[in-house]
């Protein structure tokens, strides 16, 4: 469904608990892709302890947040990873994850395949291992195919190939559905956005405007393919795509780090959209009280998408694809589909761009990851 | 009343005020200042309950015979029809079941 906009001034408004939080297990990544949202490779020694995620688990569930967003980083590295999203399930807390694949060998797919309340996500960039890699690493298409076969083998029904939309995966979107409809999977598409190691990608990989209006149409044919509301700047080129179609941060989700950091959104991994730290409070108090999350759930000005008529349709676009290409909150999102936001870009200097506040990238060349691991 | 804000499919019967509708034992409730949320474990179906009148329907439906016996009890006459089509949505959405 599209909220109407009496919903969606509700929902902007915040809510008691999240609808969903993403959940980033770890910083340890075993890949290195290029435009990763939170700058992973290295885990950080001050990662939550077991114990401090599984009480995190009854919080969750005490909030009665429906489920959780599981990611990384590569959350499958986490030794106690099954520990945590079994506890999730059992005390239902959905989980939702999203792994490279590497880890996930006939056993594990056999392990998440008997879990009630369990999706599984596995990343590929690209439809075939050329593309895919360039963004993901040598040897990254493989393995996530071979895990793809140990889901379908272990009888995982329905599990998702998750793909962030790039100037070159635009172009295989069908044989992306097709790949996943051979394994009885659901695709699910994603942004690309100029956060984290994203931001050095950004400009060479977005989807140029033509693409972008190509992949609303198919789109708005295909609402089976999964969106996580990714889309929802592009809702003034016509139909509004499947979802809220507003931006969610700090009002209908969040993310919570590996170290306990509290964030909007998982696109916003910096200082800035930093609401604090739950080790000292817990996540119930940042969630309802933090001045950044009161913040965010004020009223908004359209600011200088005011005069659009299509505001409405897009409530301005991302707040964090604005932030990192050095945009104001009230700019139009950079790529609005009128082109206000190249307009913007255009006259604002690239020096203006946040420096990154949290980065936890290994010490190689990017792009260039080596040896799976 | 109820929007169903989801694109899996569910297997779900009509829904009939003479039958014994009762909240599924999937569906998490949680109050909003808009109502409620319901979120459906199994099917994935995120529901918004736009009323706090539907939301204390939902939460005492278990305790009558039949959903029409849950109306009588808690809504008003005039009000009744809007809440047998948000029970439908709902039904419709697997929320509710007949159990």
């Amino acid at each position: 469904m599209s909220a109407e906009s009496g919903l969606r001034d509700r929902l902007e408004g915040g809510l008691n608990a999240p609808i969903c939080l993403t959940w980033e297990l770890t910083y340890a990544c075993n890949l290195a892709c290029t435009h990763c949202l939170s700058s992973s490779g290295r885990r950080d020694p001050d990662e939550l302890t077991t114990a401090e995620a599984l009480a995190l688990v009854d919080e969750l569930a005490a909030m009665r947040v429906f489920y959780v967003n599981v990611g990384g980083g590569e959350p499958m590295i986490r030794r106690d990873f099954f520990d945590i999203v079994e506890h999730a399930v059992e005390r239902r807390v959905g989980v939702k994850f999203s792994t490279n694949g590497t880890r996930l060998d006939a056993a594990a797919a056999r392990r998440l395949a008997a879990m009630d309340y369990l999706d599984v996500q596995v990343s590929i960039d690209g439809a075939d291992a050329a593309t895919s890699d360039r963004v993901r690493g040598a040897g990254s298409y493989a393995a996530a195919r071979r895990a793809m076969d140990h889901l379908a083998g272990a009888g995982f029904a329905g599990f998702k190939v998750s793909v962030v939309v790039t100037r070159e995966s635009v172009e295989q979107l069908d044989a992306l559905e097709a790949l996943a409809s051979g394994y009885g999977a659901q695709l699910r598409l994603a942004r690309l956005r100029p956060s984290g190691r994203g931001v050095a990608v950004w400009d060479a990989l977005r989807p140029t405007a033509a693409q972008n209006r190509r992949l609303h149409a198919w789109l708005v044919e295909r609402p089976h393919v999964l969106t996580g509301d990714s889309f929802f700047h592009l809702s003034p080129l016509g139909a509004p795509l499947e979802g809220l179609n507003l931006c969610g941060a700090g009002r209908v989700v969040c993310l919570i780090d590996p170290v306990g950091d509290v964030y909007a959104c998982p696109f916003v991994i910096h200082d800035r959209f930093r609401a604090g730290n739950l080790r000292a409070s817990g996540f119930g108090p940042l969630w309802r009280e933090s001045a950044l999350f009161s913040e965010l759930r004020a009223p908004n000005s359209p600011g200088a998408c005011a005069s659009c008529g299509s505001y409405d349709a897009c409530r301005g676009g991302c707040l964090a694809a604005k932030f990192f290409t050095g945009l104001e909150a009230s700019d139009p999102d950079p790529e609005c589909v009128f082109g206000h936001g190249e307009r913007r870009l255009a006259t604002t200097r690239v020096e203006l761009r946040p420096a990154p506040s949290v980065d936890h990238s290994r010490a190689v060349a990017v792009g260039a990851p080596g040896r799976l691991r | 009343m109820a929007s169903v804000a989801s694109t899996s499919p569910a297997v779900a019967e009509a829904f009939d005020a003479g039958r014994p509708w009762r909240l599924s034992p999937e569906v998490t409730l949680r109050e909003e200042p808009f109502g409620a949320l319901a979120y459906h474990h199994g099917n994935r179906r995120l529901v918004f309950v736009k009323s706090a009148g539907l939301l204390g329907v939902l939460e005492r439906l278990g305790e009558y015979a039949t959903a029409g016996d849950a109306l009588t009890a808690l809504v008003a006459a005039g009000e009744r029809a809007r809440y047998e089509r948000a029970l439908a949505a709902l039904a419709a959405g697997g929320l509710i079941g007949v159990g």
